[in-house]
């Protein structure tokens, strides 16, 4: 058929010219740079590759440290944020009932309003002169304002939670609808407690959704950059924003591209390996 | 939103409705902390005072009345528009190219194709804005409302890509079967068939690539040129407690725009 011959080209050529100029040139770009030791001459010349950077990443402890503490709180995030998640995914999967459409909605709709503002939100809230301190001053209760809650790593996990709740829901939401409600009334048949029954069917089923739960706030937290600069203060900068001040204010590109390397392939590399242990196969029948 | 419509599941048993009080008291709760900071940005958008703290001084609506001539926020907001528009049209058009190949042909490349399309998922933003910023100043592209559009086709793809192809998998070949069968050629076959049944899905498609854009911060701050999408150029105004007010008196009609416009679609969508 030669209709279906050229639809296929007029499908397949702007697609592919598409992510091999702006997703896998640049990726490409990026790598080719880290194994550079300067950009002496321009970005597209010849060079001779080096693991200088690298070299420099992993020798000096500063960079390596806030990896691990930038990965350490994207995992905390991730986990709290699916666990509070849960409770809302199961109640309107099994228990809302006619009302599980609205309910849906109404926790959507702030994650629909922008990031920015709704960060900047809890900023007004937490400062120094927010409402929190100037309501607990005005009616007494403090002379100082409270200081701990702003410009640490600690508001940073916090407003990052907030944000995810809703989105972590989703994939919750989506395994536990799959699951036949007649399992419950054949585990409670066979004598199985409600504890147990959740335990041993709807936990066990849901684990897919769970995992997808976790890596979809995991990966964009562990790149975030934009609330540490917001509510984070000088104490609560992350690994993004080492590679974002070396893109900007102090200007390295072959470092910088160096450290996103080591983050992409971190990244790829988990979510390889969560592909791996969620084998949705495995989670059926299990436990018998 | 498309999960919407299947989120209302069966009846359950009486004897099954156990543990609702606490779970109901938990969603009030949760609900209560994720609307708070709404609450407050409306509340600082009709505040007389430049700093939001107790005592409140009054309640105005000078702001909304200053932002009409705030000619500079009035502009990033419609560069927000375009670039929105823009990226959704691109990434609609691209995803819906990628799910049809992926669904109705055979060939090669196909592992590779989706998986390049949905890779942006799990690269961190940080690392994609900082390859595409290296790429444009390599090939000596000028930053600009164009550069940030290209950067959001990118990171909306995999939405559009995945949205269409359950659109596809989900209804049978037999219609363009047929079709070919009575003697149409395969692009009127597409044209005529297939599109109008994935049109829906192209639509949804569309609108998420948009809330994606139009909200997208970490990508546009390296890709912005002089002129700056709405929240780019509300952080470098961040600096001007002064300017606050009226730059989140407009942070407010645009969500009151954004919400009318999902809830007018998953409308239409149940319309059809």
């Amino acid at each position: 058929m030669p209709g279906r011959r050229a639809t296929f080209w007029a499908l397949a050529l702007p697609p592919t010219l598409w992510l091999v100029a702006f997703l896998l040139a640049p990726l490409l770009l990026m790598a080719a740079l880290s194994f550079r030791a300067d950009l002496r001459g321009g970005i597209l010349v010849p060079w001779t590759p080096t693991l200088i950077q690298y070299e420099r990443l992993f020798g000096e402890g500063t960079y390596w440290g806030l990896l691990e503490v930038s990965v350490l709180l994207a995992a905390v995030v991730a986990v709290v944020a699916t666990a509070l998640a849960y409770p809302l995914a199961y109640l309107l999967a099994f228990r809302a009932g006619p009302r599980a459409g609205i309910l849906l909605i109404l926790l959507l709709v702030p994650f629909w309003t922008s990031f920015l503002l709704r960060v900047m939100a809890w900023k007004f809230m937490l400062g120094s002169e927010g409402l929190i301190n100037s309501f607990l001053g005005f009616v007494g209760l403090i002379e100082e304002p409270i200081t701990a809650i702003l410009y640490n790593r600690n508001a940073v996990a916090i407003t990052l939670v907030y944000v995810w709740i809703p989105f972590a829901m989703l994939p919750i939401l989506a395994a536990l609808q799959r699951v036949d409600p007649r399992l419950f009334e054949a585990a409670a048949d066979l004598g199985s407690t409600p504890l147990s029954q959740f335990r041993r069917v709807a936990l066990p089923l849901s684990m897919p959704g769970l995992l997808a739960a976790f890596f979809m706030v995991f990966i964009p937290t562990v790149g975030e950059y934009v609330t540490p600069l917001l509510v984070g203060g000088s104490s609560g900068s992350l690994y993004g924003n080492i590679i974002q001040l070396f893109f900007t204010q102090g200007t390295n590109y072959t470092f910088g591209s160096a450290l996103s390397m080591v983050m992409l392939v971190g990244t790829v590399g988990l979510v390889i390996l969560g592909l791996r242990l969620v084998q949705p196969r495995r989670f059926v029948g299990a436990e018998g | 939103m498309a999960a919407l419509s299947s989120a209302v599941p069966p009846r359950i048993p009486a004897r099954r409705r156990r543990g609702v009080p606490f779970l109901s008291a938990y969603y009030v709760g949760l609900l209560t902390l994720l609307y708070l900071p709404l609450a407050i940005l409306v509340l600082f958008s009709v505040n007389a005072n430049t700093s939001l703290s107790f005592p409140l001084r009054g309640l105005t609506l000078d702001w909304y009345g200053q932002l009409l001539e705030a000619d500079a926020v009035i502009r990033s907001a419609r560069n927000s528009l375009v670039v929105a528009l823009l990226s959704s049209v691109a990434a609609t058009a691209l995803g819906t190219g990628v799910a049809l190949l992926v669904v109705r042909f055979q060939f090669r490349a196909k592992a590779v194709l989706l998986g390049l399309s949905v890779l942006p998922l799990i690269v961190p933003f940080i690392v994609l804005a900082v390859a595409l910023f290296v790429l444009f100043r390599a090939a000596h592209i000028d930053l600009s409302l164009w550069t940030i559009a290209i950067g959001h086709t990118v990171v909306a793809l995999p939405y559009t890509v995945l949205i269409v192809l359950s659109r596809l998998i989900g209804f049978e070949r037999n219609l363009e079967d047929a079709a070919m069968d009575l003697g149409a050629s395969y692009p009127a076959t597409l044209r005529l068939v297939v599109l109008p049944i994935i049109a829906p899905a192209m639509l949804a498609a569309a609108l998420t690539a948009f809330t994606v854009s139009f909200d997208e911060f970490a990508i546009a701050l390296f890709l912005a040129g002089p002129d700056q999408t709405f929240p780019v150029y509300l952080y470098s105004q961040l600096r001007f407690a002064s300017r606050l007010p009226i730059m989140i008196a407009l942070g407010v009609l645009l969500m009151a725009g954004t919400l009318t416009l999902l809830f007018a679609a998953d409308r239409i969508r149940r319309l059809r």
